[in-house]
């Protein structure tokens, strides 16, 4: 049936290349377990591609709405204080962050 | 000790405007069960007992004054995902421990205008990544039916609540069944509306295509009344759909004659659960002692959605929690010496291993020549699981299956294994990638007395469908009111005719 996992799985996927476009960064423990783990995720994904999609659009969402616009006035949004309240670093005015150049 | 934490929320409006209790009452009913089951329990993350007790006051002094409102007074718990002003919503992750919503999201808002007060924050997994809980970054939920089994996920804290009367409703989120699953589990109703029902704005982003509120309830008018509140348009949420909200508990009726239920052969394969199969074909069986007729449907993508749904929603997943960079709110590695090494060391050390995965993959999927292989053939692959469903309704009005293909498991079993955990969605994601509304209510017991759920599907928009189906049935059988064994015994309530509330 449907609920069978690929279980010999071959390496397809780079993990700590694919963490860093992520910007996470791994240990060597969660390289290991991730592989073999996203591994076997990866080959039974692929199942997809056995789907004859020929003249199938791809669909992005459920809804048939498209450029959702409002118009373009003032609003109020959140006072300053409210939204650097849950900031990790800031100085009363704005978020601070590691130094860039 | 009264046990009005027992009551349903019709019910509860029912006993505050005759006077029977007050919100005081009830509030205070609730803090203490919770005090004493959450031990055992672990449904909750925190519970704001100064805030609740301050809003039922203020719930009781506005009803003296003949004030009323559909909510008013009564006690709701909400998913850890979900913003309610002034309160922590941490997604159950470290990553945002510490943090406390600065507004309410607009089904958060509705309610509060109905006047419920908002009693706590239910544990979930990170991020509602998951289908069991044990993702959550701070405690495990366990199963109200046997503390040894999980409670289904990722909504396990609100389905826990809500099974074990420590919450009279709550409110829960679904991506790919993570209402309608721990409802399931937990022998509650669960209701995941069509895309576009419910706005998500406020609701933290997992995967924004497929994400929807949904209530959480102990009966299916409780659901009906909570999506009658929290359905609508609006204007901060651009998938939120301008269509009329129904009057849903208009469509509560307790017959079925005239609609057509469709039983999709592809859900009743081998490898599900026997005692389950048991449960779902006897509730088909009474459905059409009330009226229904059965048709046979056919939904041939079905082997193909769990594929589909993890390729999009972790795509998703990889975009929306680029957000967590340790910059505007949340964790933040201390000494970091650029931006770059904040970032990846404030992600490696706030998100969980679950949430690593998925990120991982969804990022996998979305990269260089990959993209076309994987993200494009799932978006493909959803336009024709939707035309499936489609095709579907047109021989019946809704389908029913099993939400899962066995009951709750056992602590750990599954955990070690995401795979095999992601297979368990089977049932519940295909109407999420189609956007279309599902409902779970409990249809029996498994040989071990853990709940079965049986799932009403309905197309887009047509929750009266769904709801008249799940009550029909939910009437004539007495699964609903069953309560697990560290409990009390069943409650019977009547209004002033004798019949029963």
């Amino acid at each position: 049936m449907v609920l069978d996992s690929g279980r010999d799985a071959v390496k397809t996927i780079d993990v700590p290349y694919v963490a860093h476009l992520a910007r996470l960064t791994l240990d060597d423990k969660e390289i290991r377990d991730f592989q073999g783990q996203l591994d076997q995720i990866v080959a039974y994904v692929k199942i997809i591609q056995q789907v004859d999609v020929s003249g199938v659009e791809p669909m992005a969402h459920a809804v048939q709405i498209r450029n959702v616009f409002r118009k373009d006035e003032e609003r109020k949004g959140l006072d300053r204080d409210v939204v650097l309240a849950n900031a990790p670093v800031h100085d009363g005015e704005q978020f601070l962050v590691p130094k860039i150049v | 000790m009264s046990e009005w934490n027992q009551l349903t929320v019709h019910q509860c409006r029912e006993l505050l405007e005759r006077g029977t209790c007050s919100s005081r009452q009830l509030v205070e009913n609730l803090i203490e069960v919770i005090h004493a089951l959450e031990p055992n329990l672990g449904a909750y993350l925190s519970v704001d007992e100064e805030q609740a007790l301050r809003q039922a006051d203020a719930a009781d002094a506005l009803r003296r004054q003949g004030k009323t409102a559909r909510l008013l007074g009564i006690p709701i718990a909400v998913k850890d995902v979900i913003n309610v002003a002034g309160q922590p919503c941490t997604c159950a992750s470290r990553i945002l421990e510490g943090y406390r919503s600065p507004y309410d999201a607009t089904a958060i808002a509705r309610l509060r205008a109905e006047g419920a007060v908002f009693l706590g924050r239910t544990n979930m997994d990170e991020f509602a990544m998951g289908s069991t809980t044990e993702n959550s970054a701070f405690h495990i939920t366990r199963n109200p039916w046997n503390r040894e089994c999980v409670p289904g996920g990722s909504s396990g804290g609100s389905g826990a609540a809500v099974a074990a009367d420590e919450a009279i409703a709550a409110l829960g989120t679904d991506t790919g069944g993570s209402v309608r699953l721990p409802a399931s589990f937990c022998g509650c109703v669960g209701l995941k509306p069509s895309y576009g029902r419910v706005s998500r704005y406020g609701l933290t982003a997992f995967a924004s295509s497929l994400d929807q509120i949904g209530p959480m309830t102990k009966d299916v008018r409780d659901a009906a009344i909570l999506l009658g509140i929290m359905a609508g348009h609006d204007s901060r949420d651009s998938t939120s759909v301008a269509a009329p909200v129904p009057d849903y508990q208009a469509a509560l009726q307790r017959d079925l004659s005239g609609m057509k239920l469709g039983l999709p052969r592809e859900y009743f394969i081998q490898g599900l659960d026997p005692d389950v199969e048991a449960g779902v074909q006897e509730a088909i069986r009474q459905c059409e002692r009330l009226g229904a007729r059965i048709v046979d449907v056919s939904l041939p993508m079905t082997p193909h959605a769990v594929a589909a749904y993890y390729i999009i929603a972790s795509a998703e997943a990889s975009a929306n929690l680029a957000r967590f960079d340790g910059v505007r709110y949340g964790l933040r590695v201390k000494d970091a010496v650029d931006p770059m090494d904040m970032y990846q060391r404030t992600r490696a050390m706030g998100f969980g291993p679950e949430v690593k995965r998925r990120i991982i993959l969804g990022t996998y999927v979305l990269s260089s020549g990959y993209h076309d292989a994987y993200y494009l053939n799932a978006q493909k692959v959803r336009t024709l699981i939707r035309r499936d469903l489609e095709q579907a309704f047109q021989a019946c009005d809704v389908l029913l299956t099993p939400v899962a293909p066995t009951a709750a498991y056992r602590i750990g079993e599954k955990s070690q294994n995401p795979l095999q955990m992601y297979l368990g969605d089977i049932f519940a994601v295909p109407a999420s990638l189609a956007g279309m509304c599902a409902l779970s209510v409990p249809c029996g017991f498994t040989s071990h007395r853990l709940p079965i759920g049986l799932q009403v599907i309905g197309p887009a928009f047509c929750e009266e469908r769904i709801l008249r189906a799940g009550y029909a049935y939910e009437q004539t059988t007495a699964w609903h009111r069953q309560k697990p064994p560290v409990m009390a015994p069943e409650l019977h309530l009547t209004d002033k005719n004798d019949n029963e509330l």
